[in-house]
Formats: structure tokens, sequence, C-alpha cells
């Protein structure tokens, strides 16, 4: 069981009271208790069972505009009396910084709604392995799968964030995820693909077979794979690469990037910056969301915000220290965004496959090739070809390029949103980007 | 060292006894103790804007049976915490029968000293330091528009003990020092990044102010790059420069020489041992065991003596790297690369220092062998699809060559190749290996470990360039 309020409360004011006597003019700290079992399965074998229940705080104490941090995962008061004294004595010694402080009074979280993140279901390693006996035979149907290997985790965590201000609360959150990561073999190639679940409630997660049969079918179908020419074409994205998108996006506008003038977003709010009719939210709120939440890591209320209305960028994600540099109020996204989303398009996927003669469509990229400071893009990419709206065939071993300012002005998305993942992004099509192969 | 049993309710000879009872008839397994200390501190935009420590103490708890690996850890050394542990344990391997392997390989040697890196150098040294760092580079011209620079250290004890009591322990320090500085002109920002570091003192990389050497580097690599234009698109010859390139042996052929891949058949190169797989001339090693080395190691995370392995010998497969787990499976011997994030995490069998050695040729040679392609020099980081061998890497800092000569920069562009192809289009190798200047870090499932590599110049015949440019 993870521990309860009682117990994180307790350690939180132990921490803050402590820091108050030893001379911290204000202090916050977090203490959070996480459990996890996985059970892994490997070409329809028990492979792993593995169980981690991690502990953990961190303080920070600021005396005056001086700040410093430490974090353990001994939560012994013995322990946290030697930290938290050389915490003060290093904030002592580290240099002002005029925008350090807690927020500001008013912005603090009041009431806690209950977002239904919390699943009091408990599944026995036994039920994991018959949900993955399930998933395995249903992967490994087909002869040209060569090798299985999938996964059931169930987490729980508790925390607990609090301030010297008064500011005290947290909430118990739970995840149940299942995976499967197949490799199929033909005589040219050999080739991986991966299918995953993850939600709140155990009732919500996916089926078992549809699972396997998915991650299956969509690595056979990557086989005998050819590499193209190098030319300009539309790029479709998979939502699974979509998504990627909008997180660059979302690093671009976050206020310690603006704030330092390391964004190529910087200065553009009330500019347009994407194409017409692309709409953005970050919605903190959504029942049973993956990035749900009540306030942020400071304890900030948050609010939906409509991120890009009609193509203009209309916020950046601001946090206490940025916000105070650039003159802006929190708007409670430190530790970045919550449920971010593309608002659906209005062209169907056949539609979307269809608006070209010919156009690549990308289910999986490799490589760190996002720029935030230039907008560069280049990555390498795996996916298929497609021709009047048919999956010609597969396609490997090329890259794809171009630069965030001219892609986003450049998308038209698809209506086939789903909330899968935390951020989430219909299936994306963008013009004029570059493919190198051969 | 650590005592971890001085604070706890439970003692070395009961947690022995609790070991050893859940490990009777498992394969292999061990307890796991971990207890590291580390620091961050940063200076970003003209302050300093984090300085945080860290201190880490927990276990690991591992039985293996034949191939199932069951794991338990947790943050309390407590004899209530083992327990539930080792029924955890047991209650995933049901009906063992095993016997356990009671061998493992001694060795005398260290490549490292047993020092606390952080104690070393006091805060408000290091602070002056980072503020020397932002006046130096802010000195050097209105364009310099950011400078970011940070230490990062740490000291990590770790203790395995074995069924039958046997203990094995190391004390290893890490230390890290960046610097990143952006440059703007004429509305066009660019970056530039370097670093040093290593197992040992700060000082040994920093004295004699040698942190300017290491902005000098930065701020070089962000100025060529404001003269960049668009990289090339297309297969073209690639020079590669000696030193941190090597992070395409990392990926192209690295990871997939890991024992775990090859005996699970899902990586390209499981049925090509002792095939020819590279180009003669071309010899790989991975080596834990040269001094103080960010990819160093004295014993490995299951308390094996690290080595120098042979991958790939005249452009022969001659070795995977192994843990204990996958060397068993595989009937063959750990290689010392069996290594953890920490005690979180679960055994793999990971990359130390991989080096490409040196061949006879020059950069000159590789240079003036090139009609069109391009003159990598450095890179931000690299990926690999193990399965389908494609690999990829982006070019942090690059030169277009035309006609045997080098020419404009270009910006930054990923390289894409095919792993167990790409060795046998390297045509020459050149006299110059030289080292990384010790800032790796490699990810896999998830866990980041601190690695090294060294290539010499290196000339390959055909890759695709990522570019913009048709």
């Amino acid at each position: 069981m993870v521990k309860d309020q009682e117990f994180l409360e307790t350690k939180a004011s132990y921490c803050l009271g402590l820091a108050k006597k030893l001379g911290a003019t204000d202090s916050s700290v977090i203490v959070k208790n996480s459990i996890s079992e996985t059970v892994n399965f490997r070409n329809k074998n028990l492979d792993e069972s593995n169980r981690s229940d991690d502990l953990g705080l961190s303080i920070t104490t600021y005396i005056g505009k001086k700040k410093s941090s430490i974090s353990s995962s001994n939560l012994l008061n013995d322990n946290l009396n030697i930290l938290i004294e050389k915490c003060i004595e290093t904030t002592k010694n580290t240099p002002e910084d005029e925008f350090n402080s807690l927020p500001d009074r008013d912005l603090f979280a009041k009431e806690a709604k209950d977002l239904n993140l919390y699943d009091e279901t408990h599944i026995e390693n036994n039920q994991k392995i018959d949900y993955l006996k399930k998933l395995e035979a249903a992967a490994s149907n087909d002869k040209k799968i060569v090798n299985t290997e999938s996964s059931f985790t169930q987490n729980k965590s508790n925390f607990v964030l609090a301030n010297s201000e008064g500011f005290c609360d947290g909430y118990k959150t739970s995840s149940f995820t299942a995976s499967s990561v197949t490799v199929a073999k033909d005589e040219k190639s050999m080739e991986r693909d991966y299918e995953y679940s993850s939600k709140c409630f155990l009732k919500d997660l996916d089926d078992a077979d549809e699972l396997g049969n998915l991650a299956a079918n969509q690595t056979i179908r990557k086989l005998s794979p050819k590499k193209i020419g190098s030319e300009k074409i539309a790029i479709i994205f998979d939502k699974r690469i979509a998504k990627g998108v909008l997180s660059t996006f979302a690093s671009a506008i976050s206020s310690s990037a603006i704030s330092r003038g390391t964004s190529f977003l910087k200065d553009k709010v009330n500019q347009k910056i994407f194409s017409d009719k692309i709409n953005v939210f970050d919605k903190p709120d959504m029942l049973k969301g993956l990035g749900s939440r009540n306030f942020d890591s400071e304890g900030v209320k948050t609010d939906t915000l409509k991120l890009v209305d009609q193509g203009i960028l209309k916020h950046y994600l601001i946090d206490t220290y940025n916000g105070k540099k650039l003159n802006l109020k929190s708007n409670g996204r430190c530790g970045g965004t919550s449920n971010l989303y593309f608002e659906n398009g209005n062209i169907n996927f056949k539609d979307l496959l269809n608006s070209h003669s010919k156009s690549l469509y990308i289910t999986e990229t490799i490589g760190h090739g996002s720029n935030i400071v230039t907008g560069d893009y280049s990555v390498g990419a795996t996916g298929f070809l497609i021709e009047n709206g048919e999956f010609k065939y597969p396609i490997n071993e090329i890259t794809i390029a171009g630069n965030f300012k001219d892609m986003f002005q450049n998308i038209t998305l698809a209506n086939d949103l789903e909330f899968k993942y935390a951020t989430n992004s219909p299936t994306m099509l963008i013009e004029g980007m570059v493919v190198a192969g051969k | 060292m650590s005592n971890f049993f001085e604070k706890s309710d439970v003692s070395r000879k009961e947690a022995e006894s609790i070991i050893s009872d859940t490990l009777q008839k498992c394969d292999d397994g061990e307890l796991y103790l971990e207890n590291s200390k580390s620091e961050s501190i940063l200076l970003d935009d003209n302050k300093i804007k984090n300085s945080s420590y860290n201190s880490d103490l927990g276990f690991g708890f591992r039985a293996i049976s034949d191939e199932v690996v069951a794991y338990s850890h947790s943050n309390e050394i407590s004899k209530n915490s083992l327990k539930q542990s080792s029924e955890n344990l047991k209650s995933t391997l049901k009906s063992v029968k095993g016997t356990y392997n009671h061998e493992i390989p001694k060795s005398n040697k260290k490549y490292y000293d047993n020092i606390n890196p952080i104690e070393q150098k006091s805060l408000n040294e290091k602070i002056k330091i980072l503020n020397d760092v932002n006046d130096y580079l802010r000195s050097k011209g209105d364009k310099v528009k950011q400078v970011t620079a940070n230490f990062l250290g740490e000291q990590k004890s770790v203790e395995i003990i074995r069924s039958g009591g046997e203990t094995l322990s190391d004390v290893r320090p890490l230390v890290r020092f960046n610097v990143s500085v952006m440059v703007e002109k004429d509305g066009r920002k660019e970056t530039g990044i370097y670093g040093v570091g290593g197992r040992q003192s700060y000082d040994s990389y920093l004295k004699d102010e040698n942190w300017k050497s290491v902005c000098d580097e930065a701020l070089r690599i962000a100025s060529v790059n404001l003269e960049s234009k668009p990289a090339p698109a297309g297969e073209m010859k690639v020079v590669l420069g000696p030193g941190w390139p090597a992070i395409l042996i990392h990926e192209a052929v690295g990871h997939g020489l890991e024992g775990d891949f090859n005996r699970k058949k899902t990586s390209a190169f499981h049925n090509l041992m002792g095939q020819k797989v590279a180009s003669e001339g071309v010899t790989i090693i991975d080596d834990g065991t040269i001094d103080n080395r960010r990819g160093s190691l004295t014993i490995d995370d299951e308390g094996t003596p690290t080595e120098k392995t042979v991958l790939i010998e005249n452009g022969i497969l001659k070795n995977f790297m192994q843990d204990r787990l996958n060397a068993r499976l595989m009937k063959t011997k750990s290689t010392g690369s069996g290594r953890r994030e920490n005690y979180r995490h679960i055994v793999l069998p990971r990359m130390r220092n991989t080096m490409m050695l040196s061949g006879k040729q020059t950069q000159e040679e590789m240079i003036k062998a090139v009609d069109k392609g391009i003159f990598a020099v450095s890179f931000g980081g690299g990926q690999v699809d193990i399965t389908s061998g494609k690999f990829v890497f982006n070019c942090t800092e690059a030169y277009e060559i035309v006609n045997g000569k080098i020419g404009s920069p270009i910006k930054g562009a990923t390289l894409i190749g095919d792993g167990p192809s790409i060795l046998k289009e390297v045509s020459m190798v050149g006299n110059d290996m030289m080292m990384d200047p010790g800032i790796g870090t490699c990810g896999k499932a998830g866990q980041g470990v601190p690695v090294g590599v060294a290539q010499p110049s290196i000339l390959i015949n055909k890759m695709t360039v990522g570019g913009t440019k048709l």
C-alpha cells in the first residue's frame, strides 16, 4: 500500500518546521511515494517480475532571495536533520536572485476537485499473467512473428506538496499500463513495432487480444522495406508521431525558454504561428486524464488554456520564477503541460490520405533532431509510401527535415483525435518537407 | 565505504541469511546496495539558477531462475522491507530447481581513486568559476546572448552481497563540467556546447584555468554554426573527425553487440559471429579498464571485474558484451558489462568505453578523396533501432566537402545508416585516435549510464545525409 496522506504530511511539516528553525524565510517540500508492480513476458513465458517502492522527498529553502534545494530517498529524521542543515548552509552561500520566491498567495489552488485519478483496484500478478498470456497468444499468431515481449504494470502513487505559506495538498493517482513489442522476420528483413495502452482505471484498459493483434499487424506490414529517393513531399504523421510535434511546441513556449531567449517562438504571442483553423488546448481537469492535475508543482491553480486560437499563439506556459522575470503571472504550468491536444480538424483520415497523389506516412522517427532555438527539425524515419490514398509499400533508412516555423504553417489535421497519452494529436499532414534517401 | 546496516534494524548477518535463504535454489542473484550523493550547480542567464544536493539510498534484490528474473527494490534498508522483497521474489519463482553459481572472478585492480569530488571543492569556489565562465564568455562580444554552465558531481558507493555472504564493493566518483553558449547575429541564433569530465576531482579537469578552453570550444562551435548554410540531402561520402563522433560506433554497432539482444535474436548481428561485419583494418573494443574515464568501472554492477573486450577484430565479429544472465544462457562468460542506472533498475549488458582503434591514413588523405560529401566534426546524440539495424545521429558541427576541400559549415543535419553494413563502407581508418572529452550518457530501456567513446578519423563511402537542400 502506498503511504497515506497523514504519513506524507507529517514528514512535510517536519521539514518545513526544521527549515524555519534553522533560518529559512520560506520553504517548500514535496514528499512522494510510488509503488509499481510489473510483470514481463517473452515468447509466451514469464520473463521478469519487478516491484519498486520509491519514497522520496525534495525541499527548497529560501533565505530572502537566496535559494537552494536538496532531495533524498532516506526519510529517517536523523538523515533529514543533516540534509536540511546542509541545505540551509548552501542557501546562505548561494548568490541572491531577485526573481526567487514562492508563488503569489492568491494563485494557490483552493479546493481540490476529484478528477477521478485513482482506482482502488489491485491487480494481482496472476491476473497480470492471464492478461499477458492472452496478449502474447494474439501477438504471435502469425508465423512471421519471431519474438514477442510484453509487459503489464500497475502503479499507485501518492504525494503531498506543502510550503511555508500554508499550502498543503496532495492526492493519490493510479495507472495501469500494458504494452507489446513484436519482432517480425522474412528473408530480406527483420522489423520491430509495438502497441501500448495506459489508463487510470483498470477496467478502461484495452483488450489483450486487440493489443496483441495490433502490435503484430503493425510489425508485419513493415517487412521488406525499400529506400526511396530524395525529394520534397507531403508527410503524414501517424498520431503517435504527431504528438511529438505538439511536445516540441510546448518546449518552445515554456517560460524558461522564452525568458532565456532560446526559443524560436519568443515574442510570438498574438501572432499567427500555425495554419488557420488550428486550435491547441491544455486542459488539466479532464476526468481520468493521463495528464490531469489540480495544481502545478508549485501549488498554483491550473485553468484550461486555449494556447493557440485559429493559428494565433495566445499564451506561454508560465511558472513563478520565469513569470516574474517576464513580468507575467504564473498560469500554473510549472512542470509543463497537463492534457495537451490539437482540436480535431474537419477532414477524415481517409480523405487526408487521399489529399495528395503521393505522400509519406510516418510511423516512427529516431534521433534527437528538434532544435527549439532555431526551429530546425531533422530525424530518421520509418513508414509507408502512400499513392492515391493507398498504402503502397514500407520504407526506411530515410530522414525527414524542415523547420518548425514553416511546418506549423502547413499543418492539416484529421478528425480522429483520441486521448491515449497525456499529449495527443489527430493524424497530421505537413506539406513541403524534404525527404533524404538514396 | 558505506556501512549500509549501521542505522538499520537488520544486521549484516541477518541480511546474509535472508539472501542465502531466498536464493537457495536459484541460478543466480544478489542483494545490491547503493548510497549515492550528488550535486548540481547551475549558472544560467547571468545568475546561479540552481544549487541542489541529492542523497539516495536503497537496495535492489534480484533472484534468477533459468531465464526468469524477479526483482524488488526499496529505499528502506530494514528487516521488514528485505523480508517483503524476499517474499515478492519467492512468489514469482514458485518452483525453482537451479544450482546457484558461486563463481565470480576477482581482481585487485582499481581504475579510479576512492574520493568524494563534491567535498573536494567548496561551493564558493565552484560558484566563482561559474561566474568567471559567464564573464569570460560575455566579454567576447555582443553576439554572446546566453551562457549556461554547470557542475555535476557524484559519489556512488555500491555493495553486492551474494548467496553465501560473499561481498563485493566499489566507490565511484564522477564529475562533469559543461558550458553552453548561444550567439546571435542578424537575427539568427545558434548554440555551441562543450564539456569535460570523468572519474576524478573537478580540479583534474579545470586546473590552470582550463575552463577557458572549454568556453573557447563552445563559443567556436556556436560561431561556426552562425555561418552555416542548409545541409544537402541524399547519399554521399562522409568523413568523421576523431573522438566524440565515435558515438556512430556506439549506435551503429555497439548496441547491436549487447548480449541480451543477441540471446533473444532481436539484434541484426545475432547470426553474424565469426563473420566479416566491417572493412579490413577496423578493430573495435569495449574497454572498462582505462584509468579515470567516464565509462570505466573497477567492477560492474554484478561484481564482475571489468575488462577490455574485443568486439570486432580486423573486420571480423569476435565477441558480444555480456552480463551474468545472458552469458550463462549463451554458455559463455560475463565480460564485466552488467550495469544499471541505480538500485531501482535491473542489470543489463551495457557498453563502457567503446573505441575504434587507429589505422594508418591521415585525415587529409580522406578529405582529398571526397568529391562531394560532408566532414562531420561533432554530434549532439544518436539513436538506433536494434532490430532493423538503422541508426541516426545529429551533427552539431559539420562542413561540406567539395572537390577534396573543406567548404562552408552546414546546418545541423541528421545522418542515417544501416548498422550491420555501415562498417563495410569504411574505406579509410585514420592514425589519429582520440578519446571523447568525458560527457557521454547512454540510454537503454529507460536507464542512463555514463559511457565513453573513441575513434580516429574515418572515411565512410556512403551514408544518407538528412539535410533540406535537394
